[in-house]
């Protein structure tokens, strides 16, 4: 299932520059790894014992992925997952 | 003590004094570190605070940035206001009230957004911008049209109604977005990669965050260069709960003050208490929530410093509690009715908090307690509507009599 990854600006040095990413996968789990597939420094900017970093957000359609199943959420052909960091706000 | 870097709060990495908030290696929050305090006599800096501005900018050296632009709106240096009558409905002894509602704005986002907009000045931007829940709305505003600043300023579309007029009065692009502060935060948040702004709450954070020192140093200076026992303050993203601690530690690193920093106890709503639930829970990350309460300035379901304001407030022992919207409004008309300071539901948190700690043991008679009130009550009318009554009457003196004596028979 192609789905679309937004990078933030922040890990765009470690994506050639690229803003977005089509990879396939049925989980977040499943497409962030892909993700790492293709650009391998990014798993080690924002995965840590096999979850993610505790200043990372990944969204699906706008939705926090904590407010459904973490990693496990399923994801759809052309759906948006979305990366940004938790630092902002308030 | 010049600011030197940026640097990670997680992993140390350190990057220059630009516009960026977040650690490219790790994600971590980006924070201002400055050199080593010098070895200056700590009563010539006082001397150098006590001959400084009426405002936040005695505490420049404390501050990030050289100096305001021309035509800054001057914020801080608000009353703190021993609150004798609320000690006593509490049992206590010494609580004092740091009234930051006396701000041109009207809440201590004046102080952060005065930070963040002066080194703004400096990078060269020309426009300012922000997610909000209310307050800093306002102060964006403000502040921009004062410096004379293009504005964007993004907002939940449910905010209060006070909040948004008291925003669009200064000229700002204001944009209201359908969806809750957290929404505003994620779509500010992408925004901030795209345009060239300075986004005081995202890319200019590590600065913005700064500016709530001031109400340590304040209180502080205020109190005669000395520090309460406890603090009393809101939680919403945990910015200014973290940075009030920071503060007291520099003073103390730079001997100014003496002794041991303050119990730290943080205050949330029910309808929004990520911290609170995981300070409760013993866990050292937060879960976040979709908020549900009158306190929509206290309203950040994700809040960014969770995990630090949990770890002030174990290392200072003390807590993070959250109470009901009835208790809010009660928090309201106690503060109202022993001090004469109207607050808005954020500061009605706050008190609400104080009284339960107080109710609980858990603050001894003889401490010194200051509370932090962080808005202003004409910005959340809504929280006292339909808790009293005007008497109604004809404009003669028979009527007021009658009133009068009926109002007597009932109480």
């Amino acid at each position: 299932m192609a789905v679309t990854v937004k990078i933030p600006t922040q890990l765009r040095a470690a994506t050639d520059g690229e803003s977005t990413a089509k990879v396939d996968g049925a989980t977040v789990g499943e497409v962030l790894d892909a993700l790492y597939a293709r650009f391998g420094e990014l798993r080690s900017r924002i995965a840590e014992d096999g979850g993610l970093r505790r200043f990372v957000n990944v969204y699906v359609g706008g939705e926090d992925i904590r407010f459904l199943d973490g990693l496990d959420t399923s994801v759809s052909d052309g759906d948006e997952v979305t990366i940004l960091p938790a630092v902002a706000g308030g | 003590m010049p600011p030197e870097s940026l640097r990670c709060r997680e992993c140390k990495t350190t990057y220059p004094l630009d516009a960026r908030y977040v650690c490219e290696c790790c994600f971590g929050p980006l924070e201002v570190a400055y050199a080593a305090p010098t070895a200056a006599d700590p009563d010539e800096i006082k001397r150098r605070i006590q001959a400084g501005p009426h405002s936040l900018w005695r505490y420049r050296d404390f501050l990030p940035v050289q100096a305001p632009p021309r035509g800054a709106l001057p914020a801080g240096w608000t009353p703190l206001l021993r609150a004798d009558r609320l000690a006593g409905e509490l049992g206590l002894r010494e609580v004092w009230i740091k009234n930051d509602a006396a701000n041109p704005t009207h809440s201590f986002k004046d102080r952060v957004v005065s930070v963040a907009l002066a080194r703004a000045h400096e990078l060269g931007f020309d426009t300012l911008a922000c997610a909000s829940t209310g307050n800093l709305a306002n102060a964006v505003a403000a502040h921009a049209a004062a410096a004379g600043l293009n504005s964007y300023v993004f907002i939940p579309a449910d905010l209060e109604e006070q909040k948004v007029l008291a925003t669009g009065v200064y000229g700002t692009n204001l944009v209201a977005v359908r969806g809750t502060y957290d929404d505003v935060n994620r779509l500010c948040t992408e925004i901030s990669g795209e345009h060239e702004w300075a986004f005081v709450n995202i890319n200019m954070r590590p600065y913005y965050a700064e500016g709530s020192k001031t109400l340590a140093f304040e209180t502080a200076e205020q109190l005669g260069f000395e520090l309460p026992d406890r603090v009393v303050a809101p939680i919403a993203s945990g910015s200014l709960f973290t940075k009030i601690a920071r503060g007291f530690e520099e003073w103390l690193a730079a001997g100014l003050l003496e002794g041991t920093p303050p119990t730290f106890n943080g205050a949330q709503a029910e309808g929004c208490s990520p911290v609170a639930s995981a300070f409760s829970a013993g866990h050292d990350i937060c879960r976040p929530v979709k908020p549900d309460t009158i306190a929509k300035s206290l309203a950040i379901g994700n809040p960014a410093d969770g995990p630090y304001a949990l770890d002030l407030a174990r290392r200072t022992g003390g807590s993070i509690d959250s109470v009901s919207d009835e208790e809010i409004r009660e928090g309201i008309r106690l503060l109202a009715q022993t001090t004469g300071i109207f607050t808005e539901t954020a500061g009605g948190v706050t008190v609400a908090t104080l009284r339960k700690l107080a109710r609980r043991g858990d603050i001894d008679r003889d401490e010194r307690v200051v509370a932090y009130i962080t808005g202003e009550g004409l910005k959340t009318l809504d929280a006292v509507r339909g808790t009293f009554e005007a008497w109604q009457i004809e404009p003669t003196l028979e009527s007021f009599e009658q009133a009068s004596q009926r109002v007597a028979a009932i109480a």
